[in-house]
């Protein structure tokens, strides 16, 4: 398994993604009514889904099992952070796609729809985060912190997931299936978009995996050089 | 937990009288918002009455940022966590006994600025008196998230910059419910659903606060 994540799954995840964008711009045709815009939506749909729902959801889990003193452990911690940080990047591209993809179907870069602005406020929430994970603090204190405040900030997902409900705004409804398995898109376009899916979490947990061991060598070189200094005052006290 | 949260109420309440930051500086600086933002719009009779809403609770939200970090602040002092925390109170009811004294200094700033909408944006007294249950409500989300993001950030030496950065996001939904519902109301109709959302707010949140506030008082 182990072999897998560290050699397969980076390459995998590139393959996977030129696969994608291989099919969106090159094999599918345009759509009848948008034409080639519509290849931009092989992208977002499949970040939306990964920074919403995968990061922002194992990162609500990971901070809800360190909060768990039976569970307790400081991988939980390092693995919340890191995905929060691969999440926030997701959603700052999906924000981004689908202003690239509303500057021509809607004539604007932004609209105040329900949607956007509360995935806007996702985003920000989350690099509240990340600013509370650099507030220099005992890892301890950081850690159950910043697990509240992940818990706080994943409340905001569901009013994302259903503001397209609850508001009726310009953003449209759920784009692939329509009351379970009746699907909107088909043919080419449907796996392409199936595929980016696949290719976007094979890229999300490719950069997860790199993070956290990232945060975990981080965690030891700080306990390393405490340890040396510790070393170096005794020493000082000895002579 | 009820006993507890009328003692952390009644102290912090206490607190408040004796030191008067609500009275010198949290609701100047609500008064202060909301001429401002009258004189961003201008002189425009319509322009003032169509953002009144708006701008009251702008500047409300801006407002109880301050005091939900003058409200953090006061167990921030060394040793004062750790000396609550020994009394053996129930942390759920310290969440919401702080929650509650920081609620009431909600209403009173609610208070004042609703006079700062009769007086500066003329808006009418008896639809605005009918707008009391809901901004009651938005109040009531306000203290739970305000006193819960205060308690994360409360002790750090950025509390003054992290903490609006990260409770402004939080208290999104309670701008756009409460100006949805209070413009509304001097419309002459009913804040309809966006009561709904300030209830599941505040229901939300201080559910979450009484079961999270324990692991951010050990953080402490």
């Amino acid at each position: 398994m182990t072999l897998f994540l560290d050699r397969i799954l980076g390459p995998l995840a590139l393959a996977l993604t030129a696969v994608t964008v291989w099919l969106g711009l090159w094999v599918t045709p345009p759509e009848e009514v948008q034409g080639d815009i519509v290849r931009l939506l092989y992208l977002h749909p499949a970040l939306a889904w990964v920074a919403l729902y995968l990061a922002f959801g194992l990162a609500a889990l990971a901070s809800a099992l360190y909060l768990w003193p039976r569970t307790r452990s400081e991988k939980w911690d390092l693995l919340a952070a890191s995905t929060v940080e691969v999440g926030v990047v997701f959603l700052t591209l999906t924000l981004v796609t689908g202003s690239l993809w509303g500057r021509p179907a809607w004539g604007v870069w932004w609209v105040w729809d329900a949607r956007l602005t509360s995935t806007a406020l996702l985003d920000l929430l989350f690099i509240g985060y990340l600013a509370m994970r650099r507030v220099p603090a005992d890892p301890h204190v950081r850690a159950r912190r910043c697990a509240v405040l992940a818990l706080l900030a994943a409340l905001d997902v569901p009013i994302v997931h259903y503001s397209v409900q609850w508001w009726n705004g310009l953003h449209q409804d759920a784009s692939v299936l329509r009351g379970g398995f009746h699907f909107k898109v088909h043919g080419s376009m449907l796996w392409t978009l199936g595929l980016s899916f696949i290719a976007m979490t094979a890229v999300f947990a490719w950069m997860v995996r790199r993070r956290y061991q990232i945060a975990v060598r981080d965690e030891a070189t700080a306990d390393a050089a405490l340890d040396e200094a510790l070393r170096e005052r005794r020493a000082e006290g000895v002579r | 937990m009820w006993h507890d949260a009328a003692l952390v109420a009644g102290k912090d309440i206490r607190i408040e009288l004796r030191s008067r930051v609500l009275l010198w500086q949290v609701v100047p600086f609500g008064v202060l918002a909301l001429i401002l933002f009258a004189l961003a719009l201008g002189p425009s009779e319509v322009a003032l009455r169509r953002g009144a809403p708006g701008l009251f609770w702008l500047a409300l939200l801006l407002a109880s940022v301050l005091a939900s970090g003058r409200s953090a602040s006061i167990e921030a002092a060394p040793g004062t966590r750790n000396t609550v925390r020994l009394l053996g109170l129930d942390p759920g009811g310290v969440f919401l006994g702080k929650a509650c004294a920081l609620a009431l200094q909600l209403c009173v700033l609610g208070v004042v600025l609703e006079a700062g909408l009769l007086l500066f944006f003329h808006v009418d007294a008896a639809r605005l008196a009918t707008a009391t249950p809901l901004a009651l409500l938005a109040i009531a989300a306000l203290a739970a998230v305000g006193t819960l993001y205060g308690a994360l950030v409360a002790g750090t030496d950025v509390a003054s910059t992290l903490l609006p950065l990260l409770v402004l996001p939080a208290l999104a939904p309670v701008l756009i419910a409460g100006e949805r519902g209070m413009a509304a109301v001097l419309a002459g109709g009913g804040p309809g659903r966006w009561a709904v959302v300030l209830v599941v707010m505040a229901v939300v949140y201080l559910a979450v606060g009484v079961l999270l506030y324990g692991p951010l008082e050990e953080t402490s």
